[in-house]
């Protein structure tokens, strides 16, 4: 085993460990702060696989702002500290789906790629932006629109009016 | 330089010792030339007691600092309200340790470094929020809430202007933006330079954007119930976090280490370091000469007026870049 593959184990375990973690808690603000370490060892696991521009993008789009947004949510609505109680059945059926997925995908990965070694070769920043900007430009373009659209959705729905003509509601 | 000569594991060994050096030093001096500047542009001395002209008034203040009790509340979230200084001030270390001060005096070597200080110093915010969340109290809660809505609206500004500098220097990296970099810039980026300024005095929540730790309204926000060395620490990320701002805005609108006698081993580090300390000086003078922004002032903007320069910004730069090339 080479440095890197130790440090993959490394960063790949602290993911895992902390995924488990997320969804294991008690307190939902706790599991949004394990969430926060298992997006941040995913952009390890990233670096590791030298893909460092997808690795940086992913610290700075989900540990830097959607996470926070998560915690703001929590923290708007004081449901962070309530304990979440769930019932024995859920557990298992919620462990019986998890372990079902991780087998399906592990299962095709290994069917596809075999036990060969491939090549870490990850593209650099200009190979990214052609292939976004050049090669894929349209469904790249089409996706800003969508969420555009969302956008727009979103204000359409929070300024709708709740019950009764605009005016009265206060 | 000579250091390439030296084993992989000293060399790392002590760039980490520099940079660490650095991290610990250069806030205090910044913090010193604030109690100072912040004296005489309001007629008064500044610390005159401790040491010749008060210079060791913030080792007073930290031995100070170390002797209180370290106490967390009853009501608190033991350990997220521990951990919260430590998970806000290291993401600073890491950042300062990408940013180069002259071609050659870089810590780490990452071949997008713009992005990997953005992404850094990013990361930040969640300590806050750790405390805000963590110490149990309202209005720590109130203080960590609008750190969280001021950071995530000023993120995009900030990394808006950054991204108009890129485009103009055709990289990521931020030794590759100095060497890009030209006189006429200071006009072409100017924009993007005041959006970059207004954004990071924000993102470091200072005077003029200082709601979330409003002191008459919310107590200190979400450092209400720190005391001792965590509060220190908390202080000590706020002036880390102006050290790497200044030195970040030098590098990617002044020049960095451009300027006259060319790049002769310090002279170009000490270049920045003089833009920089401008920079820092910039930081102080906002907060003695405005008062506090409103919390809807804040937002309105955040997303009315930076927003809009951030992106005519990257339209100029694209022009510009389309023209000269």
């Amino acid at each position: 085993m080479s440095g890197l593959d130790v440090l993959f184990l490394a960063v790949g375990l602290v993911t895992a460990g902390s995924g488990l973690l997320a969804v294991m808690s008690v307190r939902v603000l706790h599991a949004a702060l394990w969430l926060v370490v298992t997006l941040g060892g995913l952009a390890g696991c990233y670096l590791v696989l030298g893909a460092e521009l997808v690795a940086l993008v992913q610290l700075l789009v989900y540990v830097g702002a959607v996470v926070v947004l998560v915690l703001f949510a929590l923290m708007l609505t004081r449901s962070g500290g309530v304990p979440v109680v769930t019932s024995l059945p859920q557990r298992g059926a919620s462990a019986l789906v998890g372990a079902g997925t991780t087998i399906l995908l592990g299962g095709a990965l290994l069917a596809t790629l075999g036990d060969g070694r491939a090549e870490v070769t990850g593209p650099d920043s200009t190979a990214v932006a052609t292939g976004i900007f050049g090669t894929y430009v349209w469904p790249f373009e089409l996706l800003s629109v969508l969420l555009l659209l969302a956008l727009v959705a979103g204000v359409a729905v929070a300024r709708a009016p709740v019950g009764g003509r605009e005016g009265e509601q206060a | 330089m000579m250091l390439t000569d030296l084993p992989l594991l000293v060399e790392v060994a002590l760039k980490a010792v520099v940079v660490l050096a650095a991290f610990l030093t250069l806030p205090l001096a910044l913090g010193q030339l604030e109690h100072k500047l912040m004296g005489h542009m309001q007629g008064r001395l500044g610390p005159m007691e401790a040491g010749p002209h008060g210079i060791l008034q913030l080792v007073a203040d930290g031995i100070k600092f170390v002797q209180k009790e370290d106490v967390t509340p009853a009501a608190a979230d033991r350990h997220v309200f521990r951990l919260a200084p430590a998970v806000a001030l290291i993401p600073y270390l890491v950042a300062l340790a990408a940013i180069p001060f002259s071609a050659a005096w870089v810590a780490a070597e990452v071949p997008a470094s713009l992005l990997f200080v953005l992404a850094a110093t990013s990361v930040g915010v969640i300590g806050t929020l750790m405390a805000g969340w963590g110490s149990g109290n309202k209005y720590s809660l109130l203080g960590g809430m609008r750190a969280g809505a001021q950071l995530v609206s000023y993120e995009l500004p900030l990394v808006l202007s950054a991204a108009s500098v890129a485009l103009a220097a055709g990289t990521l990296s931020l030794t590759g933006i100095v060497e890009a970099w030209s006189w006429w810039w200071l006009l072409w980026q100017a924009p993007a330079a005041f959006v970059f300024l207004v954004a990071s005095v924000a993102e470091l929540q200072r005077t003029p954007f200082d709601a979330p730790i409003a002191d008459a309204e919310i107590v200190f926000g979400a450092f209400t119930e720190y005391t001792g060395l965590r509060f220190a620490f908390f202080l000590l990320a706020e002036y880390a976090g102006m050290v790497v701002m200044a030195v970040l805005f030098t590098v990617l609108f002044l020049g960095g280490w451009r300027g006259p006698w060319g790049d002769v081993a310090a002279v170009g580090a000490m270049w920045t370091l003089v833009k920089a300390t401008a920079v820092g000086a910039l930081f102080l003078w906002m907060r003695v000469a405005w008062p506090r922004v409103r919390e809807d002032q804040l937002q309105r903007l955040a997303w009315l007026v930076l927003l809009p320069i951030g992106l005519l910004q990257l339209a100029i730069t694209a022009a510009g870049v389309v023209v000269l090339s």
